[in-house]
Parts: structure tokens; sequence; C-alpha cells
């Protein structure tokens, strides 16, 4: 009884999720960091004349330079909570959960603190796509084997 | 037309990745998992390859383009190396990367104090 109550009025202070905004922004951001990212990339080509593999590592650590910066003076958390995975499914949520990570647990101390924790964020991603890059390569390598 | 479609690409792949986080009780680190695994599926058969070639930039940034990195390593030295071509090739792509990111996060940790 106390607890159908309590839900009650968390449901009713609950703030109104306003879904198709986020989405919509989501994707502006997200869009426009790709389209910077392409943009990058040409000009990269150009104006070094790489190739254009090359140029892709030069855009990305672009892109993760400026995300830690953002993440270290501070307000890229702000940008995060406006556009969400507009900013945190690029490459550049990757560097900035690895920032505010080091930032965070600085005061524990070089080893304990930066070192142990560093990865508490981005370790997922690097665990689950080695684990799943190196189960669907077995796949295909087999498949070749076998074809 | 390439910038448009990376920025279609990049704006969709973020919108279905916001749909998935307000409708579902799933946290941004699930997301970006599960995103990485699909890249990863996606470039077994050479899904996401033709992305990349159509969508260029907008291809690469998303983190599903971090789980094709590793799998493209993976298999680019299985012809020269056989099986054991897997384990050695799987960072090639995104060493620079994932370096990057650990090199300016902890310089960046000495010289910044956390805001709050």
């Amino acid at each position: 009884m106390k607890n159908k109550k309590y839900e009650a009025i968390v449901e009713k202070h609950k703030p109104e999720e306003k879904r198709v905004q986020h989405a919509g922004i989501a994707f502006l951001t997200g869009g426009i960091l790709g389209l910077c990212g392409e943009l990058l990339l040409e000009g990269y080509t150009h104006l070094f004349d790489l190739s254009r593999s090359e140029a892709t590592v030069y855009m990305l650590v672009t892109f993760i330079f400026l995300a830690s910066l953002f993440t270290a003076l501070g307000f890229f958390d702000k940008m995060v909570s406006f556009a969400r995975c507009g900013l945190l499914i690029p490459i550049t949520g990757f560097a900035h959960s690895m920032t505010s990570a080091a930032i965070e647990y600085r005061k524990e101390g070089p080893v304990y603190g930066v070192g142990s924790n560093l990865f508490k964020l981005a370790g997922t991603v690097i665990l689950y796509g080695v684990v799943s890059a190196w189960f669907f390569g077995m796949i295909r390598y087999l498949l070749e084997m076998g074809g | 037309m390439i910038y448009i479609l990376s920025f279609l690409f990049c704006g969709t792949v973020c919108l279905i990745a916001q749909v998935i986080l307000d409708n579902t009780k799933l946290t941004p680190g699930h997301i970006t998992s599960i995103f990485v695994v699909v890249g990863a599926f996606l470039d077994t058969f050479g899904i996401y390859d033709m992305f990349i070639k159509y969508c260029g930039g907008g291809a690469l940034l998303p983190i599903t383009s971090f789980g094709h990195s590793l799998i493209h390593g993976a298999l680019s030295k299985t012809p020269s190396t056989g099986f054991i071509g897997l384990l050695m090739g799987m960072f090639d792509l995104t060493a620079s990367g994932i370096t990057a990111a650990i090199v300016f996060s902890f310089v960046f940790s000495l010289f910044f104090k956390p805001k709050n």
C-alpha cells in the first residue's frame, strides 16, 4: 500500500521527457559531427597530401583531442547533457569517458586513482569489441577455410 | 553527395541510440557496447566497408567503426599468418585512437582539476 502511494507520487513528479526533442537534437549533433568528420577528412587529404586511411587517423585523433580538451576544461559535460547520444556515440564519447575518469580519480593518486580507473567506462567498449571481433573473425576465417 | 550521406549516417546512428536510451532502461555504457558489437558484426561480411565507401567520415566517427576497425585489422592479418593473425592484428587499426585517448587523458589529468 505504502509502496503504491510512493510510486504514484514519484510518477507525478517525474520530469516529462521530451523524447522527440531529444531524438532530434541527437540526430542533428551526430549529423553535424559526421559532416565535420568528412570535411576534416577531405581537408587533411588535400592539405597534407595524405592517403585516405592516414587522413582517417588524423581526423579521429583531432576529435579525440578536442573531446579530451573540452572535458578537461569542464564544459563537455554540459554539452553531453544537452546533446546526449549525439556526442556519446561518436568517438568523442569514448575520449570523454576516459578523460573524465582520469580527472575525477586523480586525487586518489597516479596508480590506484588514475591508473586503475582510466578504463572504468571505456573498458566495456574495448572488452566487448575485442571479444565480438575475435568471435566474428573466427567465423569468417573458418568459413573461408571451408569454402 | 558524400557530405549529405555522412550527415545522415552519423545522425541516424545517434538517433537510434537516443531512441534506445529514452525508451529502455539501458545506460549509454550498454548502448555503446551494443553498437561496437553491431559494428563488428556488420564488418564480418563487408557491409560496413560499403558504408565507409559511400558515407566517408560519417561512418568512421560513430563507435560502430571501432568494432569495424578491430575485426578489419584482425582479418587483414589472417592471409599471411593464419589463425594466429586474428590475435596479432586485432589492434592494428584502432591503436592510434586508443593511444591518443590514453595519452591525452593522462596529460590533461595532470593539469586540470575536477570542476565540482
